[in-house]
């Protein structure tokens, strides 16, 4: 059984919410006492249905203070495949709940509105799907029960969605009609639209193909800690651990460590405790080199046939996350994955409208959920990878270094 | 399928590995709360396997009700002792004497709200500044909402509105002096994984988590053990029944359900086929309010 990690866009009134309620409730991952729990709330409602939408509820500090914490997961699974859920409500903040949300995905539902058809936030959604390569797309037509689930306004939304996909050169685009709340196409496949021959959604969700969303050709490691147990029977044990970002090692390989520029080959290496002969993304490592070298947390082992990037002045286009506004030339931490150097944020070259995907001028300071085109000097070098090629390898955030807030996501070029 | 992949668990687990070695990495004094039960001991497993063939870098850390089983704290006991792991166990009843607190009171009173007390006074005593705990997002609305490195402050305060944005697989420990973290590396598994992975790694549980007699009493639908630490009305009746934990906690605070699965599989598969979830069946301290969990979180609990 595998793991898929999916991200639904859309507002409370897309269906969201109704949505997961559905996929959870109708794969029976919903349990008697959540559901008495569910019914105890809407019991005031007229029809007696139970409102699928209350299983995502916020908490109660949330509905008090009018406030929507960013992202939250729900599991569930069925017998094919274990999902995560990474529920990012749609229409405050758009931007930087998405991102946090999408970060760690590699499938997005955009949800629209069948009356409405792709709307600017359709596209807005879209356009961070893509930022982010998001490798599956799935246009999940809703409300199909208030269109007389019509075959032409489906199509009709199939054309025009097309040429959004097109612009942003989205790869793999799956769409469906559904209704979320009575269930069309969600599980089953729906009575009402005989005219449709595709997949219900749990079906695309539990086939569609993510192996490959993982690089295996490109060998990318970073040390977060190195295993040093100094007792009598390891006293010369010297192990670098951290997680395989991308592609494979194997024993006896050759390999560089960056940004030292020193060669060394793997002598052992380890995953969960036992010896292997060759570890893999995204397995948890552990790796043992043939020389003494003073290696630390931060440090790239990478092979020496395959070399990323490596330099202190980056292009990068960054999200900003934070009330306070980006001030260019401010100093910050930024930490890509376990490598944390200061860095200061230099030229911001343009604003990146997420509506248009125009480029715009910046008039003064970048504020929150703006996306700009910018460069970044480093106290030291980074070794890394355009987020395009390996995103592990091409992601990183901004801290501020007095409130110690993440105030930025950084995509690097 | 190619032989370079990963199903769910080990995905999970390599998860778990990764922030754990983030822990390890980033702060100076990280310790691992531990209750004895099975997601505690499952942490324990996964920094085990984290820094092999190392010890574990951090002390596993008890804040002891005094209500506990006693079949956890024999557990707890011989598990520190075979991974050579060093034990901090700091007592609620300590505090309440040195700050002079009310015990509370009625039937099954119990000390779980008095707990976050004694955590924050440990925290303070050795300079936590990092606390690991086994809290799953599948268990309830608030953890749900929570990250994984969840920042507290000074008062071990947890809000929900200052939430860092945690993105990729980055996690930013930073923190100012006198607040900590608490980090969550299990975030990502729901109970049937803890499950799986407990019969897949053979991991050892304490004997309470399998069918056994013992006298408990009905109260409200909920079947609770028998101890001095609960009060019995001349109304309970006190009957034998064979009976099993899915969560262990307090004797106060955790009820059993009838089973007679004494062994890991006949466990997993009743908990395939029960409806109910962990929370609303074995956990007498959350049905007080809706919102207890989210409550108890701001006030500086797990």
């Amino acid at each position: 059984m595998d793991l898929l990690r999916f991200i639904t866009a859309g507002s409370v009134d897309d269906g969201k919410s109704t949505l997961i309620g559905r996929l959870l409730y109708d794969s029976k991952n919903i349990l008697v006492d959540q559901l008495e729990a569910l019914e105890k709330q809407t019991r005031n409602k007229s029809d007696g249905s139970i409102d699928l939408a209350l299983l995502t509820d916020g908490l109660r500090a949330e509905r008090e203070q009018g406030i929507t914490i960013d992202v939250a997961y729900r599991y569930f699974s069925t017998p094919k495949r274990k999902f995560i859920i990474a529920d990012a409500p749609g229409h405050v903040q758009y931007t930087r709940n998405m991102i946090t949300g999408a970060s760690n995905t590699s499938l997005i539902i955009v949800l629209v509105d069948a009356r409405q058809g792709v709307a600017e936030q359709t596209r807005r959604h879209s356009i961070i799907a893509s930022l982010l390569k998001i490798p599956h797309v799935v246009v999940a037509i809703n409300k199909m029960d208030l269109v007389n689930y019509s075959q032409d306004v489906f199509n009709n939304i199939v054309i025009d969605y097309a040429e959004v996909a097109k612009q942003l050169a989205l790869k793999e685009v799956t769409y469906i009609p559904i209704s979320a709340l009575k269930g069309d196409n969600i599980v089953d496949r729906s009575g009402n639209m005989d005219w449709y021959e595709g997949r219900p959604l749990l079906e695309i969700l539990e086939e569609v193909q993510i192996d490959n969303d993982i690089n295996l050709a490109d060998p990318r490691f970073q040390v977060q800690f190195v295993i040093r147990p100094q007792t009598d029977g390891l006293h010369d044990y010297r192990g670098y651990a951290g997680k395989v970002i991308s592609g494979i090692y194997k024993k006896g390989d050759k390999v560089k460590i960056l940004p030292a520029d020193i060669e060394t080959t793997i002598a052992k290496l380890e995953t969960g405790g036992k010896e292997v002969d060759e570890v893999f993304a995204p397995q948890a490592a552990v790796l043992q080199l043939s020389n003494d070298i003073d290696i630390s947390r931060g440090d790239s082992i990478v092979k020496t046939d395959n070399l990323p990037g490596s330099s202190n002045e980056l292009e990068v286009l960054l999200c900003w996350m934070d009330d306070k506004p980006l001030q260019p030339g401010n100093r910050y931490y930024l930490q890509h994955n376990s490598r944390l150097v200061r860095a200061v944020v230099r030229d911001i070259e343009y604003k990146l409208d997420v509506n248009s995907l125009q480029r715009q001028p910046v008039e003064d300071t970048v504020k929150l959920n703006e996306v700009v085109k910018a460069t970044i000097k480093t106290a030291s070098p980074l070794v890394y990878d355009a987020y395009d090629k390996i995103s592990l390898n091409g992601s990183a955030i901004l801290i501020d270094e007095t409130s110690n807030s993440t105030v930025a996501a950084v995509l690097l070029q | 399928m190619s032989q370079y992949h990963l199903d769910y668990m080990e995905q999970l687990e390599a998860e778990s590995i990764h922030i754990f070695r983030e822990v390890a990495a980033q702060f100076e004094k990280p310790g691992l709360l531990f209750s004895g039960g099975k997601d505690s001991i499952t942490l324990v497993h996964l920094a085990k396997k984290a820094f092999a063939p190392g010890k574990i870098p951090f002390p596993l850390v008890h804040i002891d009700t005094g209500h506990n089983f006693p079949e956890a704290l024999e557990f707890r006991d011989s598990l520190v002792e075979k991974v050579n792991a060093t034990l901090v166990v700091r007592k609620v009843e300590d505090t309440i004497r040195q700050r002079n607190l009310t015990e509370p009171k009625g039937k099954f009173a119990s000390r779980n709200w008095l707990q976050t007390y004694t955590l924050l006074d440990t925290i303070e005593e050795f300079k936590f500044d990092a606390c690991i705990g086994g809290a799953r997002r599948d268990e309830e609305k608030a953890r749900a909402k929570e990250r994984i490195f969840s920042v507290r402050d000074e008062f071990g305060q947890w809000n929900p509105k200052l939430q860092r944005p945690e993105l990729w697989n980055i996690y930013n420990g930073r923190i100012q002096k006198g607040e900590n973290v608490r980090v969550f590396p299990i975030s990502n598994w729901t109970e049937l994984d803890i499950w799986n992975y407990i019969r897949k790694e053979k991991i050892d549980l304490p004997s309470i988590y399998f069918a056994h007699d013992r006298e408990v009493i009905e109260h409200e639908g909920q079947l609770v053990a028998v101890s001095g630490f609960i009060r019995i009305d001349e109304t309970d009746k006190v009957v034998t029944k064979k009976v099993r934990y899915r969560t262990v906690g307090d004797m106060t605070c955790t009820a059993a359900v009838e089973s007679s699965a004494g062994t890991l599989d006949e466990v997993i598969n009743e908990i395939i086929s029960t409806r109910i979830s962990e929370r609303g069946e074995t956990r007498i301290d959350d049905k007080v309010t809706e919102a207890a969990m989210e409550d108890r979180k701001k006030n500086g609990y797990f």
